[in-house]
This record gives structure tokens, sequence and C-alpha cells, in this order.
């Protein structure tokens, strides 16, 4: 056997890290999916009736629609009747102490390695926790609201931000969009809302952990950020799910507005359940994500290291509306087992002058399938507008594969849109040059892979960097032998 | 003896490639291995490195007493035994200071030895650069990526230099080098000579042993040692070429 196969092999069989179940009592209600089930969790979050009302205009406009078909993922057909669509931990969290959360709760939070007291927090972080549908502690507020960022759960925001929310929500994202968006803009229980004033350079990170924990429950979390005019945010996102035997279904809705001259730079390390060794059980990860670019000379800037997940199905866009905006997509995909990801950026250049550079990096092993799918539209109005793309994979072992699909659209003459593509794999070479040198068999892989993702680690907050570096490590990890 | 062959047989994908090699290197030797093309010196070097895909259906290989055999690569490169390899393989995206610096400690930690911290190791490789005549640059690129077929191989040398092997095999690495380049590598073999450091020399050329003595020069022809001398044989061979021993069964 060669080594490449026997590192494979091993990393098919390595177990999930973050499997474990929460032993705390939650309040879930029954599966299925009608009006009164929205009904029942708009009044469970008091919300505002236009609250109520634009969930269910959604959930009419979804009942017509049907799942998209045109990707590349393989699944069995969801049951939208069988999941239950909200759930919360029945102990009342108090905000304003951590001492006063479910220590349970905070057990859960360590062994996630989420630094939620605020002297574990990574200096300078503010994390804003959720569990299953509800927001339990919220660190740093009192700094943020200093500088005049709102920084809270997109429930809070409804009550206490109303005007704003309504601003906003589904601006980006229309309820209209797609079925999932459809779907989460009906029953979205909880997630964050930023808001960040004119000239403001919001003082820290902000960073959410998202964590699905009670069975049988999707979670469906909104997550809006607008960037007055001149601010500056950059904002996490990790996730890591409990192993069950069955699928889970995750649809979440991102809406970011950046007004002129705002940059906002979007990170996310997802690191869901991917299934076992077979492909049983794992979650779907069918996320909408896009940011709008209103003002000119906006900036937005997606960076993903994408690890978990049985399914991934996003692509995470930017409408580059304003004049000289510029909109920015990195990424780093992991497909092993039986995951599949069908993951990219859709960037619409619509102002003069924008600019979007594309970095997709695709690493699968075992029997993982990938697509990087991306569009670059350049529409009349998008004099001298620049893209550039470039796309590479690597695969690890025979039984791997990763395609790309590139989609171009060029309205405008002065426009210029660059596609570069390539596919190399860790061949039984370079491991053993690697190992004559001294390197474990293990050092050796991710020595090679962290060398592939180096772009796109550059590209996330210091802290996070390490951390993206330790996940790939740990989920490309191999006993040796 | 620091490296005792008996007797090795090896397979590649079910041919037999080494068929019964005898070889013992003292300590502080240098060897010169010489041979037709496809006659088996890559497939030793291998598999002493101990490369995955070859099969010893026979005969032993110790070093320093203790079986390589059974060893991981990475076990054999801690215990000293470095192989210059004849196409040496790049490493795209890997920066080649983080891969020497990852290199060394690897082999420190597993010698229970302390690690370099960053400031220890720059100050050291500095000093080997030197000694290869090697452009800083091409430390700041990825190992080996889009290197010159010589800067390859002067690379291998510097690898050489830092790891500071105690049997270092070389394979080929004159092929493909200019004579400045020859001379460089050259000097970084003989600064590395030393009573408790070996060295094999797998080359095509006389030329490389005008600048490296050899101590003894072997033929290895057919998967087997055919022919050992000193020097002398490496200039009868560069004038006769090899068929005069295909019949060295009865000469020998
Ligand atoms: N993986 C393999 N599969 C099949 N045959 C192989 C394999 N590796 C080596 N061989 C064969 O083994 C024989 C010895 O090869 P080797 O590379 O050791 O020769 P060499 O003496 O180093 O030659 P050269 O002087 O050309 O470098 C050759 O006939 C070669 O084709
Ligand atoms: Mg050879």
């Amino acid at each position: 056997m060669s080594s490449t196969t026997k590192q494979v092999d091993a990393l098919v069989e390595r177990g999930y890290e973050h499997g474990f179940v929460t032993d705390i009592e939650t309040d879930v209600i029954a599966p299925g999916l009608d009006e009164d089930v929205i009904r029942f969790i708009s009044q469970r979050k008091q919300e505002p009736e236009w609250v109520l009302e634009y969930r269910l205009k959604a959930f009419r406009h979804w009942l017509g629609m049907t799942p998209p078909e045109w990707s590349s993922v393989h699944h069995p057909q969801i049951d939208f009747q069988t999941i239950s669509y909200f759930a919360a931990p029945k102990k009342k969290p108090v905000l304003e102490s951590l001492d006063q959360v479910d220590p349970e709760l905070l057990r859960t939070y360590e062994k996630l390695g989420i630094p939620l007291e605020e002297q574990k927090a990574l200096s300078g972080v503010a994390v804003d926790a959720v569990f299953d549908s509800v927001s339990v502690a919220t660190t740093f507020r009192k700094n943020l609201a200093d500088a005049g960022v709102i920084f809270c759960s997109i429930s809070e925001a409804a009550r206490e931000h109303p005007a704003l929310l309504r601003e906003y929500l589904g601006s980006v994202v229309p309820h209209t969009d797609n079925f999932y968006a459809a779907l989460n803009a009906a029953v979205f229980t909880d997630g964050t809302f930023v808001y960040i004033p004119k000239g403001v350079r919001c003082p820290m990170e902000l960073s959410t952990y998202f964590r699905i924990n009670a069975q049988n429950t999707g979670q469906f979390e909104r997550t809006l950020i607008v960037a007055e005019e001149g601010s500056h945010v950059s904002y996490l996102e990790g996730c890591t799910a409990p192993q069950r035997d069955e699928n889970q279904l995750h649809a979440a809705v991102v809406e970011l507005v950046a007004m002129q001259d705002a940059q906002i730079k979007y990170s996310t390390v997802q690191n869901w359940y991917p299934g076992d060794a077979q492909g049983k059980g794992g979650i779907y990860n069918f996320v909408t994500k896009r940011g709008d670019c209103r003002g000119a000379r906006s900036k937005i800037s997606w960076t993903q290291v994408e690890t978990g997940s049985a399914i991934t199905w996003k692509y995470p866009s930017c409408l580059l509306r304003g004049d000289d905006s510029v909109g920015e997509f990195y990424s780093v995909a992991v497909t092993k087992g039986h995951q599949q990801a069908d993951t990219g950026t859709k960037m619409i250049h619509l102002g003069r002058n924008t600019r979007s550079t594309i970095v997709s990096k695709g690493i699968s092993a075992g029997d993982g399938q990938q697509a990087y799918r991306g569009l670059v539209r350049m529409a009349q109005r998008a004099e001298n507008a620049r893209n550039h793309t470039q796309c590479d994979s690597l695969l690890i072992g025979d039984r791997c594969a990763a395609h790309t699909f590139p989609y171009i659209e060029v309205k405008n003459p002065t426009a210029k849109v660059e596609h570069e593509a390539t596919t190399s794999k860790i061949g039984d070479d370079q491991l053993f040059y690697c190992r004559s040198r001294g390197l474990s068999e293990e050092d050796a892989v991710s020595l090679i892979v962290n060398g592939f993702c180096k772009e796109i680690f550059n590209e996330l907050p210091m802290e996070f960097a390490v951390e993206a570096q330790k996940l790939l490590a740990i989920s490309l990890e191999g006993a040796v032998g | 003896m620091m490296l005792s062959i008996k007797n090795l047989k090896a397979e590649v994908e079910g041919k037999e490639i080494l068929k019964g090699l005898d070889l013992q290197v003292g300590a502080g030797e240098v060897h010169a291995i010489m041979g037709p093309n496809g006659s088996g010196k890559s497939t030793l070097a291998h598999i002493l490195a101990g490369r995955d895909g070859y099969a010893v259906t026979a005969g032993e290989v110790l070093f320093n007493g203790e079986s390589l055999i059974e060893l991981a690569p990475e076990e054999r490169a801690s215990r000293g035994i470095f192989l210059a390899f004849q196409y040496p393989v790049e490493l795209p995206g890997v920066n080649n200071t983080h891969f020497l610096k990852e290199a060394l400690n690897a082999q420190r930690k597993a010698r229970g030895e302390p690690e370099l911290d960053s400031v220890a190791f720059l100050k050291l490789i500095r000093e080997k650069l030197a000694m290869v005549s090697m452009q800083p640059e091409l430390l700041k690129r990825p190992v080996n990526a889009g290197f010159s077929g010589g800067e390859k191989k002067r690379n291998e040398i510097l690898q050489m230099a830092l790891l500071e092997p105690k049997l270092a095999i070389l394979d080929e690495t004159d092929s493909g080098l200019d004579i400045d380049a020859l001379k460089t590598v050259s000097d970084g073999v003989n600064a590395l000579r030393s009573p408790d450091r070996s060295v094999i020399l797998v080359t095509h050329y006389q030329r490389l042993l005008d600048y490296i003595q050899p101590d003894f020069v072997h033929v290895l022809a057919g998967g087997k040692i055919v022919r050992s001398g000193d020097k002398g044989l490496a200039k009868e061979l560069e004038a006769k070429g090899y068929g005069w021993l295909s019949g060295q069964d009865e000469a020998a």
C-alpha cells in the first residue's frame, strides 16, 4: 500500500473532535412547519408585528418554491416537516453575568475552546455566543457601546433597534431569493446584528460562535451587518456541531451592507460535523451570504475556511454597486470521507472601476467531492471593472475529485476578467522527500497543505489564522502506520 | 562498520532489481558507486532512505549495528541518513526556510536535542548558505519550485550541510552541474568529511572523483556489486566503459 493511500485511510478513520452532546434541559417544539409554528417562534421572541408579517410573507412564498437542483451535491430529499424549528435551553440565561449561565453550558463552550469568559477571551475579541436558538452571553458589550457600535442578537435588535432592522433586513438577500433563503426568512431563530456608525472603526474583532445542540433541530440563523459611511469592521464566525447519526439542516442567511468608504471583513471558520466514515450523518450547510457595496469606494471581503459539514452549499457574494468599490473572496474548503462541497462566489460588478479578487483553494481527500462555482458579471455600466480569479485544487489520494465551473458574463467592453485554475496532487514522492528530511508523514501533509493555503490564512485575523491552521492540521491528521 | 549490507535482494512491482548486493562502508570513508543506467543505483539509494514500494526479499542492512529495513524514513533521517535526490522534489507553496527549519527541528526533537529558535536557525542557515554559495533569494522561494536543475542540486547540498548527516548518499548530485557548481558541491561534501561521517557517491563521471577523493570505487551492474577497487578503477571505467566487466566472474 502506498503511503498516500495509508494517509488517506487514516484521515477517513479520524473521529470528530467536537462530537459530544450537552446534557441540558432543552425546550424544543414538535417537528413540523406551518403558520402556527412561525407565530410561535415570533411570539417566543417577542417580536414586533412587522417581523411576523415578514416571516409569513416569506413562508407563503417558500411554499411555492422547489429546492435547487443545479449544484453538484447529492443528498436524499429533505422532509421539512420532520425538523423542529425552535429549541432553547430551559433555564433562562441571564445576560449580565456569566456566573449565572448554566455551568453545563459553559463547559460545552470550554470543550469547544470558545473563550467565553472574559479573562480567557482572546484579547480584543468580543464573543456573542449563540446556544441553539437563544443568545446566552454577550461579552464586551459596554466597550462597543461606548464606540456607538451595536452588537447584539437579531431578536434583540428586533425589539430594541426596530427601525434599523426594518430598513436593512432582507435588503440584500430578499425573502424571494432562493429556496433556503426563503425558508430562513420564515423561521430564522437567532443570529447577530452589527451596526457600525459613520466614521467608526470598530475597536475589536467581533465574533460569534454558533452551535447546534438539540437533536432534530435545524439552525436558521440570520446575520446582518451594516457599516455606515467610512466605518470599518472585522467579523468572524466559527461553527461546530455535535455528532449525530441523522443529518441536520443549517440554512443561514448573512447580509452585509457597506456604505461609502466603509469596509467589512467577514471571516468564517466552519467545522460542522461532517458525518462518519460511511457518510452517515453530518450537517447540510446551505447558506446564502451576500454583501452589498452600496457606496463608492466601499469594500467587502469574505474569507472562509470550510472543513466541516456533510454538504456545503454556499457562495458568499458581492454586489459591487458603488463606483470604485472592491469585493474579495478568499476560500479554503476541505472535503474528506464522503463530504461534498459546492462553493464559490459571485462578483456582480455594477459600478465603474469596481474590482474583485477571487482566490479559492480546494483540498479533497478520501472520497471527498468538491466543486468551485463562480460567477463574475460585468454589467453594462461597469466601465473599467476588473476581476482576477485564481482557483487551485489539491488532491490527496485517488478517489477524490475537484471540479471548476467558472461563469463569466461581460457586458462592458472595457471590463477585464482573468481566470486561472490549477489542480495538483500530494504525491508519494513529495511525502517521501519530506520524510527523508526527518518530518513525520502527518507533518509533511500539514506542511504541504498549509503551504497551499497560505494566501488565504494571511487574510484571516491573526488569532484565527493560527486557529484555522490548527483546525486544518486536525482535520487532515492521519495516524501513521 | 557504519553501514553493512549483506546479500540484499529487492523487488519493485514484482521485478527483482537488487540481486544479492554486498557493501560495507566504514566510518569516515567515501565510497563511489558507478554503473550502467538502470543497474539499480537509485534503487539502492531509495531503499537505504526508506522509500515505500520496494520489497526487500532477502539480506540485511545494518546501520551502526541496527537493522534499517523496519524503520520509517524519518527515523532513518534522525539517525543520520541523508539522501541527496537524483531528482529533487518540488513542494509548491512550502517556504524553503520554513521547510529547512521544520526538518532540522524534527530531527533534533527525535534525538532529544533542544529545538532551535528562529534567531539561532537563521544564523546557522546563513553560514551554510555561504558554504554552498547559494543565492539567499532561493531560501524565500517554495522548496525547489521553479529552481533550475543546478539550483535544485545545490539546495540538496545545503540541506546536507544543515542536517549534518552521519551517512550522506548523493545520487548523481554532479549531473547537470556547471563546472563552478561542481566545485562548490564538492567543497560542501569535503567540508562534511570527518572520521565519523561517511559518504556514498553515486556518479557516472570520473570528474567528480577528482574533487572528492573516494576511498573505494564500486561498480554496480545487474543488481550486484560486480567490481570494487580504489579510484584507479574509476579511471579504468572512464577509458573502457562497462563492457569489459561482463566477464568479471572469471576475472575476479
Ligand atoms: N517503480 C518502478 N517500477 C518498475 N520498474 C522500476 C521502478 N523503479 C525502478 N525500476 C527499474 O529498476 C531498474 C533500476 O532503476 P534505478 O533507478 O535504480 O537505476 P539507476 O542505476 O539509478 O539508473 P540511472 O543511472 O539511469 O540513474 C530500472 O530498470 C528501472 O526501470
Ligand atoms: Mg539513478
